[in-house]
């Protein structure tokens, strides 16, 4: 089971209103390469993967749950103050219609959330492999809102996050040479 | 609609040594799942687990439970239900 604890893994603060920056964090929160889909991904994984990586798998998607709660903080905080003038000037109209402020599964051009968005072949190295590219996207992604953001708070959460997408990814070439590993010893013996 | 709560200094303060010190436990904690004979990490691991307590303590009896299900002791009236959660602050 998981327990819930009262804090975020790392500040989030922001400057000001700004649902603009928020209709483009969106993609991190319901995109494809979002925080839901790499919990869910490397949660959904675990079962069928190797003992020797299960530990790994169950880690890194408890965390993204940690960043899916930054990021909804961001979404949260930069509009909760927005008119719905606000809102449609940022691109947010079709949101405000369908959900007024709430939070939304969905990308940044508005597509629900899908199962599609993720893969479970049961393949221990297919579906590592497909890990690694999942937490390099997501880095891609976090560059490129940062890139196009100009909220220094925000600014710092996300590159909080960049980082541990980077680290993830290492983690997980670590995970496909232990299983490489494991099987040329059994070849061997 | 609910607002933005304004804690004392000693909130983010406290609060930021705990992200801090469990920011160690969580990179250790992955590295260790692919490095699980590495003594000196694990000695790390134990020593910023002690401190992380050690901080949760001072930081729930100013400001109620971190964690519920009864990973934190409760005060009384029930607290846990308590603003502010961590998106309002
Ligand atoms: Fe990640």
């Amino acid at each position: 089971m998981w327990y819930y604890e009262k804090k975020l893994q790392y500040p989030v603060k922001v400057s000001e209103c700004n649902p603009r920056l928020a209709k483009y964090l969106i993609e991190q929160y319901g995109g494809a390469d979002g925080e839901l889909s790499a919990a869910l991904r490397y949660l959904n994984q675990r079962y069928t993967i190797p003992d020797k990586v299960v530990g790994l798998l169950n880690d890194i998607g408890t965390e993204e749950f940690a960043h899916l709660e930054m990021i909804a903080t961001m979404i949260y905080k930069l509009t909760k103050d927005a008119t719905p003038e606000q809102l449609v000037e940022a691109g947010l109209g079709p949101h405000f219609v369908n959900h007024d402020h709430a939070l939304y599964y969905q990308n940044a051009a508005g597509s629900p959330w899908t199962a599609t968005y993720i893969q479970a072949k049961g393949d221990p190295i297919a579906d590592l492999y497909e890990d690694i590219a999942a937490e390099e996207k997501a880095r891609a992604t976090y560059q490129w809102i940062i890139d196009i953001s100009d909220d220094p708070w925000i600014n710092d959460s996300l590159k909080f996050l960049r980082e541990r997408e980077i680290v993830h990814s290492q983690r997980f070439h670590e995970a496909v040479e232990i299983l490489k590993e494991e099987r040329d010893r059994k070849k061997v013996f | 609609m609910t607002q933005q709560k304004q804690m004392p200094d000693s909130y983010y303060q406290l609060l930021e040594q705990i992200q801090a010190v469990d920011f160690v436990l969580v990179e250790l904690t992955l590295y260790l799942d692919t490095h699980p004979d590495d003594l000196d990490a694990i000695k790390q691991f134990n020593q910023a687990a002690y401190e992380s307590r050690q901080l949760k303590n001072t930081f729930e009896k100013q400001f109620g439970p971190l964690m519920q299900f009864g990973q934190s002791f409760s005060n009384y009236p029930w607290d846990w239900k308590e603003a502010p959660w961590p998106w309002q602050v």
